[in-house]
């Protein structure tokens, strides 16, 4: 217990205490939590509201890139029943380790699931699947399962003569993998990589490679892109910042006036300015700056992409920057000149160095931006500037093949988050202000 | 050193008015001189010009018209950065990104001065005003007062022949703002430079210049050393800006020299000092010092019936508002001395004061 006679508001252990003899911390803690219940009441709607949109389709969109079972679980479309499929194989592929021949026993595995497959109505799911790994699968899949019933023993030769493609070894390399629920292969698929017969990991043809020069051509074009739109935007937040309070508001509604535009117009209209028929062209042409044979191919190439989404981006590189600026106060700058500073080194010394939290925050904003951004390239890039997000929505929406728009929207995610990173070592993500 | 021959002028403005928007004007016809090692104090009002004296001594704003010279040569289109002029600024303005000694390094880098020689220009600063242990710290981990020494610091470390001052101990507390009077005041005198400081502060003004120039309405109201300016004002408005000062308004009946009779509006007479030109029969105001009221005084000159209406205990003195020539706001400073019998609110006294306390100013 506490010692009367010593100070009162400490133990042995130098603990200190209230004055009735509580323990400081618990009794401060008491206090506090009153508090604390009552903000997190207020800020519980929003965390259902960010787990429900956003914590949980995102966990969902991982385990989907790791976790495709369309080669091991039928689920019924009409009641929902789930069956086990491809169970004879699977058992034969735990039991022979990869690069062993497919032996008689093997094929009869198959026969037996696929005659399970037929009676499901599921062989064009699993062909589905291993179509991923291995393309020219989904038919195979569905011409043998149709036949599985009259094929008898010897299964071998039966299944050969049905497709001879069955003995191809990259085709059960594929089965094995996709036996396992869980894979990376979708990841191995989106860097162009994947895995031989034997195991080895190795990476596709270079003509058959699609996704590492789509991620370099992304994350080069949105570089680029806040290039841009910090040479185009600085000058402009510096006037809003240093002009009276009246004038820079008039201008700074004409920075937000694209902000009141649908996207789709403001990329439409470039479309109309840059086409080769277009309002640019037309106006070279007329001024005879180029002939009317030489029309520059501005539109559904990457200079379409560059234009349109620098011009789309460049409002979240002012409004940062603008607001940083508007807080340096003049007085830094006539510090420095009373100090003998040219108006060049005053720029370069002293005003430029406190812009850049504003620098950074807006082009880290256009940078993440520009990497996931979909609508303007799918509109104006043509072939070559489509972005890594126009492949997802192509994943998505025709192939089907969620599981590597997954892995392909993951990679770029833990791309954004280790530049996130690199850039809290060498900024300092408090140095960042938005506003 | 109070007075200085306009030849001799280390700066001088001749005849310099600024406008802003071409419609009023900012600084009507200035002209002061200014001399080496002076320590000149611009005070005034907010809105009087004397900032935009100060700017356009250092070069951001341009003089609408009239010259400024520095050390003889005009600088009118000299740049700042060429001008050579230290200056202090209100809020400091240490750069936030540089430490320290990089803040005191600059001026010396833009000069092209080597490193050692300038590592040690910046230690010697550093050491001047008491901060040598802070050269590796940031501004914002500086208290107040030890951001106003380096930014003092950083004025003075290209060892300029003129500092300018712009309100420079307005965002420190009153102590420290009392304590950094005396600093920069002996930085000056040990020096040897010349300052040009810009106050509203009346009793920063009076403590550390040479010479004071009180702004009211662009123009200089007065220029004079602090004893003058707080004894001799020269008008009503310095009389009322600088110190306390009681205000009574009365008739001017005759002129004898100096001294002028005058008629109060409750028919009384007394006498003052002439300071305004002013005839028979106008108006004057009359301006009294609240310390050099006397009370129940033997020689009767200015004696005068008061009432106690209100008093305030300050400590070392008491504030009495009396009614005197039916004026309410008449304050007298009662010396705390304690032999005295205390005053009671209603109490009716005689007060005096001498004829040469009591200045006749301009209505």
């Amino acid at each position: 217990m506490v010692d009367m006679t010593a100070d009162t508001d400490q133990n042995d252990a130098g603990e200190l205490r209230t004055a009735d003899g509580q323990p400081l911390k618990s009794s401060l803690a008491r206090a506090q939590r009153r508090a604390r219940t009552r903000a997190a009441i207020l800020v519980a709607p929003l965390l259902l509201f960010v787990l429900i949109t956003f914590v949980v389709p995102i966990g969902q969109m991982l385990f989907r890139s790791i976790h495709n079972d369309g080669f091991t679980m039928h689920t019924s479309i009409s009641d929902g029943v789930k069956t086990p499929i491809m169970v004879n194989l699977r058992d034969w592929f735990d039991d022979n380790p990869r690069g062993t021949e497919p032996d008689e026993a093997a094929y009869e595995a198959l026969v037996m699931d696929l005659r399970l497959l037929r009676e499901l109505r599921a062989p064009g799911q699993v062909g589905t699947r291993i179509n991923y790994e291995h393309s020219g699968s989904r038919s195979l899949f569905t011409k043998t399962a149709r036949r599985a019933d009259r094929l008898e023993a010897p299964f071998k030769e039966a299944v050969l003569d049905v497709d001879e493609d069955w003995a191809e070894p990259e085709l059960w390399s594929a089965m094995r993998t996709a036996s396992n629920p869980y894979t990376l292969s979708f990841y191995l698929a989106a860097v162009d990589m994947t895995t031989t017969p034997e195991g080895d990991i190795v990476s596709v043809d270079e003509n058959r490679q699609i996704y590492i020069n789509l991620f370099i051509r992304t994350l080069w074009l949105s570089a680029l892109i806040t290039g841009l739109c910090f040479l185009l935007g600085f000058p402009v937040a510096h006037l809003l910042a240093i002009l009276p309070m009246r004038t820079s508001n008039l201008l700074m509604i004409l920075v937000l006036l694209p902000f009141w535009t649908s996207l789709l117009v403001r990329t439409t209209s470039w479309m109309v300015l840059l086409q080769s028929q277009g309002v640019v062209n037309d106006v070279m042409v007329a001024m005879g700056i180029i002939g009317d044979d030489g029309r520059i191919q501005m539109m559904y190439n990457q200079i379409g992409t560059i234009v349109a989404m620098t011009h789309i981006l460049l409002p979240f590189m002012i409004l940062p920057m603008y607001s940083v600026m508007r807080t340096i106060p003049p007085s830094y700058a006539r510090a420095a000149r009373s100090l003998g500073a040219t108006s060049w080194t005053t720029f370069r010394r002293i005003y430029f160095p406190q812009t850049i939290p504003g620098i950074a925050a807006g082009s880290m904003l256009v940078f993440i931006l520009a990497v996931g951004y979909y609508i303007t390239p799918a509109l104006v890039g043509g072939s070559d500037g489509q972005l890594i997000s126009n492949l997802i929505a192509f994943h998505m929406q025709n192939s089907l093949n969620w599981s590597l728009a997954a892995a392909l929207a993951a990679l770029l995610l833990f791309g954004v988050l280790i530049l996130y990173w690199l850039y809290d070592r060498l900024v300092g993500i408090d140095n960042m202000k938005l506003g | 050193m109070t007075v200085t021959p306009q030849d001799e002028a280390f700066v001088s403005f001749d005849r310099v008015q600024k406008s802003y928007d071409g419609e009023t004007l900012v600084v009507k016809d200035l002209n002061l001189h200014i001399g080496k090692g002076e320590f000149l104090t611009m005070l005034g009002p907010s809105g009087s010009g004397k900032t935009t004296c100060l700017m356009m001594l250092a070069g951001f704003e341009t003089a609408t018209h009239g010259e400024i010279t520095l050390d003889g040569r005009p600088i009118n289109n000299i740049p700042p950065h060429k001008r050579g002029i230290g200056m202090v600024f209100q809020n400091y303005a240490l750069f936030p990104h540089m430490s320290v000694a990089e803040n005191l390094a600059f001026p010396l880098e833009v000069r092209g001065m080597g490193k050692t020689e300038r590592d040690a220009a910046v230690a010697r600063a550093l050491d001047m005003v008491q901060m040598g242990e802070f050269g590796g710290r940031r501004p914002a981990q500086l208290s107040g007062g030890q951001q106003q020494r380096i930014a003092l610091a950083r004025a003075l470390v290209f060892e300029p022949e003129l500092v300018l001052m712009d309100e420079p101990l307005g965002a420190l507390d009153k102590q420290l703002r009392e304590h950094m009077q005396y600093e920069i005041k002996h930085l000056h005198e040990r020096l040897g430079i010349t300052v040009v400081y810009v106050t509203h502060d009346q009793s920063e003004a009076l403590t550390m210049s040479d010479r004071v120039a009180v702004f009211d309405d662009g123009r200089i109201q007065q220029l004079a050393t602090p004893q003058a300016l707080y004894e001799e004002p020269e008008n009503a408005f310095v009389a009322q800006f600088i110190g306390e000062n009681n205000k009574l308004m009365a008739e001017v009946t005759a002129i004898d020299g100096d001294t002028v009779h005058v008629k109060f509006d409750d028919g009384e007479t007394g006498t003052a000092l002439a300071v305004a030109n002013t005839g028979v029969g106008t108006r004057t105001l009359l301006s009294i010092r609240p310390e050099r009221v006397t009370l129940n005084p033997t020689n009767g000159a200015n004696a005068v019936a008061a009432e106690v209406l209100e008093l305030i205990y300050h400590g070392d003195h008491i504030r009495c508002r009396m009614r005197v020539h039916g004026n309410d706001e008449f304050i007298v400073k009662v010396p705390n001395a304690g032999g005295q019998g205390p005053l009671e609110e209603g109490q009716k006294l005689t007060i005096g004061w001498a004829t040469r306390d009591c200045r006749a100013l301009d209505a």
